[in-house]
């Protein structure tokens, strides 16, 4: 009975995902407005729009669907499912609370990190099948920042394991009982820093949303996706954003560990404060060159995250 | 041991650029020629906006010519009245009043504020794009220039197309405790400016972007008949309002801002450092203000009141993108019998494919937006 128990609580977090994906919107268009001096969505739904995203869905999921006439059909229709499923992988070993996880794997932070480059297939097909050479010039563009980010990525998300000795997340959370790995002193700031850094790129947001470039490729790899499939790529990359979010509260600010309030609540102020900060650089900066952004990940942060990891085993080991 | 050398050779691709395209500042179409991200070449393509305003004017008395104009160069239609305005005048030998050279100086001046503005706004547009950091500070300036626009509104009734300019003056006097107004609208453009400034310079993203990229050099500039700040950001000190001086202008005390990079940072320099000098030229042009009537007398009523004689003539202004020039033939009648723009944007434009080659395809957006070409302008 055990895989009922599984399967029934993957579908509730799914589910819970999806919506709170849908709300992400909602709060990154509420916190734009802000930031530029007006409202944000305000009349569907009262009070200030919460329903805009519910609203936005429906209408996505009635336009028509187009593939266009070059297109290789079986790459194009596939790539929308292999950019969105991957991110949703993630939530399978992320520890919610001290017993509520669904797989509770021993090699958890292993999982996220191979699960979640997998979305570059989905980028990789969709910028070939759609025969479109915007689309194309996008693919590239975000293959070889999937690449190269992953580095300092994987880089900066060791730190904390080699802090535990352990790869799984729940343990991983345990550790920060005292002080969050995110308030370690050097270590744990650099790594936190890299992290977020390689976050944005691997989340694909400005500065570093050089394969969306709207003001050059007009939106990159989607550029000929429409209706529902395009939603998935929507809903693909939020569902994406909130698993790092996720995923770096549980390695750097201690995951549901918190006074007082129980630990579901904890992980969500934790993970709303992390989505809000890489909100807070998306609106705020301008955007890199391609070739920047390759200077500026294998010039910078790998041999930063690189020392930063060796600093840390010294720790570890002269403890 | 003999070494080999490895030749590659990459097909090139062909990418259409426009006139669809969210950041080509109109309806700019563009072949690239790529070699993976790099540019080879560029080729131009123009003249989705052609509207043939030039012939239009024919066909419409000198009146009628002067708020037509201002439909070509959307972002300053005071300066466009203004050429064709003087253009008459000068043709006709109308004296223009004194309050309304000041007049004009201070709406023209406003206008370059306002252009320069939308200017620094799309430009950062196209480098954050709309969904970045760009969007947030092209809103803060467009919420500046839109004190601009507001003082337009309560000065002529009209927000975007102010149909000030009048054939012998201009057609409106200012309404009661407008300095005050003038001021603060000023404050608020001054202090958005610096708070983009802020935000932007020094930050190394914005830094990268801009620095070194598209080189200008003066010759190149002066060559294919720049103007404007595309040219004074290469270092050539050359301002109509200074060179060829009209209106109050000989009576303003102003510098012409230049830099000497060449390059898409110096151009933002320039327009930035231009919109505190517009600033600067109001404020005097409020103070100096004289008193006395607005348009030559008799004032001009009907379209077909104003006849010039035989001849022709060419007359230029500085527009927020530079020499702005009306060439104009007149046979006697109350029409022109032949018009001719010099739009700077068009000559502007001519850089681009100079200036591209090497470049990424991210730079295109960026070296586009910095010649600040308006495609009403460069199409007419």
């Amino acid at each position: 009975m055990k895989w009922l128990l599984v399967a029934f609580w993957s579908v509730v977090i799914l589910s819970v995902a999806l919506l709170i994906a849908a709300y992400m919107i909602w709060w990154e268009r509420k916190f734009a407005g802000r930031m530029q001096r007006r409202i944000g969505p305000y009349w569907v739904g009262y009070p200030h729009g919460w329903l805009q995203s519910i609203a936005d869905a429906i209408k996505i999921l009635r336009k028509e669907d187009i593939i266009p006439k070059n297109a290789d059909k079986w790459v194009y229709n596939i790539a929308p499912f292999l950019f969105m499923v991957p991110p949703m992988f993630l939530f399978a070993v992320f520890p919610f609370s001290k017993t509520w996880v669904v797989a509770d794997l021993n090699v958890g932070l292993l999982y996220v990190l191979a699960v979640s480059s997998l979305g570059v297939f989905g980028v990789m097909m969709a910028g070939w099948g759609s025969h479109n050479k915007y689309a194309l010039l996008s693919a590239m563009r975000y293959v070889s920042q999937m690449i190269s980010y992953e580095v300092p990525l994987v880089l900066s998300a060791l730190v904390p394991v080699v802090l535990t000795g352990s790869m799984n997340l729940g343990a991983i959370t345990n550790a920060q009982k005292g002080l969050w790995f995110a308030l370690w002193p050097v270590v744990g700031w650099v790594a936190f820093v890299v992290f977020l850094l390689a976050t944005l790129a691997e989340g694909n947001r400005a500065p570093f949303d050089i394969p969306e470039a709207e003001s050059e490729l007009i939106g990159g790899f989607a550029v000929e996706y429409s209706g529902w499939k395009f939603a998935m790529f929507y809903v693909g990359e939020y569902v994406h954003l909130l698993a790092v979010s996720i995923l770096a509260s549980v390695l750097f600010l201690g995951g549901w560990r918190g006074p007082l309030l129980p630990p579901l609540l904890w992980l969500f102020i934790k993970t709303v404060f992390m989505y809000s900060v890489l909100l807070w650089i998306r609106w705020s900066f301008v955007r890199l060159r391609v070739d920047q952004l390759m200077v500026f990940n294998w010039k910078v942060l790998v041999p930063v995250s690189v020392v930063n990891l060796l600093l840390a085993a010294l720790w570890v080991v002269l403890r | 041991m003999a070494t080999r050398t490895l030749e590659f050779t990459f097909d090139e691709m062909r990418v259409n650029m426009g006139p669809q395209h969210p950041s080509t500042h109109g309806v700019f179409r563009g072949v690239l020629v790529l070699e993976g991200e790099e540019i080879k070449d560029l080729i131009p393509h123009i003249g989705y906006l052609h509207r043939g305003v030039e012939k239009l004017a024919e066909h419409l008395s000198y009146v009628q010519d002067v708020p037509i104009m201002a439909r070509n160069d959307y972002l300053g239609p005071v300066h466009n009245e203004l050429v064709m305005a003087h253009a008459v005048e000068k043709l006709a030998n109308i004296q223009v009043p004194e309050r309304a050279q000041y007049l004009r100086v201070m709406a023209s001046e406003l206008h370059r504020i306002a252009s320069h503005l939308v200017w620094t706004g799309t430009f950062l547009l196209d480098m954050g794009g709309a969904l970045g950091g760009g969007s947030t500070m092209f809103l803060y300036l467009f919420q500046a220039r839109e004190s601009i626009m507001d003082l337009y509104e309560e000065w002529t009734g009209a927000r975007f197309h102010p149909n000030l300019v009048q054939i012998g003056g201009v057609r409106f006097d200012l309404p009661a405790g407008f300095d005050r107004k003038v001021k603060e609208a000023l404050q608020t453009v001054r202090n958005t400016v610096n708070e983009v400034r802020e935000m932007v310079e020094g930050n190394p993203v914005f830094e990268q972007r801009t620095r070194g990229v598209g080189v200008l050099s003066p010759e190149l500039a002066q060559s294919i008949g720049c103007s404007g700040p595309v040219l004074r950001a290469s270092g050539v000190a050359y301002d109509v309002r200074k060179a060829f001086p009209y209106d109050a202008y000989d009576k303003m005390d102003f510098e012409i801002v230049t830099a000497t990079a060449g390059d898409v940072r110096a151009r933002y320099e320039v327009r930035i450092n231009e919109i505190f000098q517009a600033a600067h030229i109001v404020e005097q042009a409020l103070e100096g203000l004289p008193e006395g009537p607005i348009g030559a007398k008799p004032p001009v009523k009907a379209p077909v009141a104003v006849k010039a004689p035989k001849g022709e003539v060419y007359f230029r202004v500085e527009s927020a993108r530079g020499e702005l020039g009306a060439y104009l033939v007149s046979d006697g009648s109350h029409k022109p019998y032949r018009l001719k723009l010099r739009s700077p944007s068009f000559s502007n434009l001519q850089a681009i494919q100079h200036l591209v080659r090497g470049h990424k395809v991210a730079d295109v957006v960026v070296i586009l937006g910095s010649l600040d070409p308006v495609f009403g302008d460069v199409d007419r």
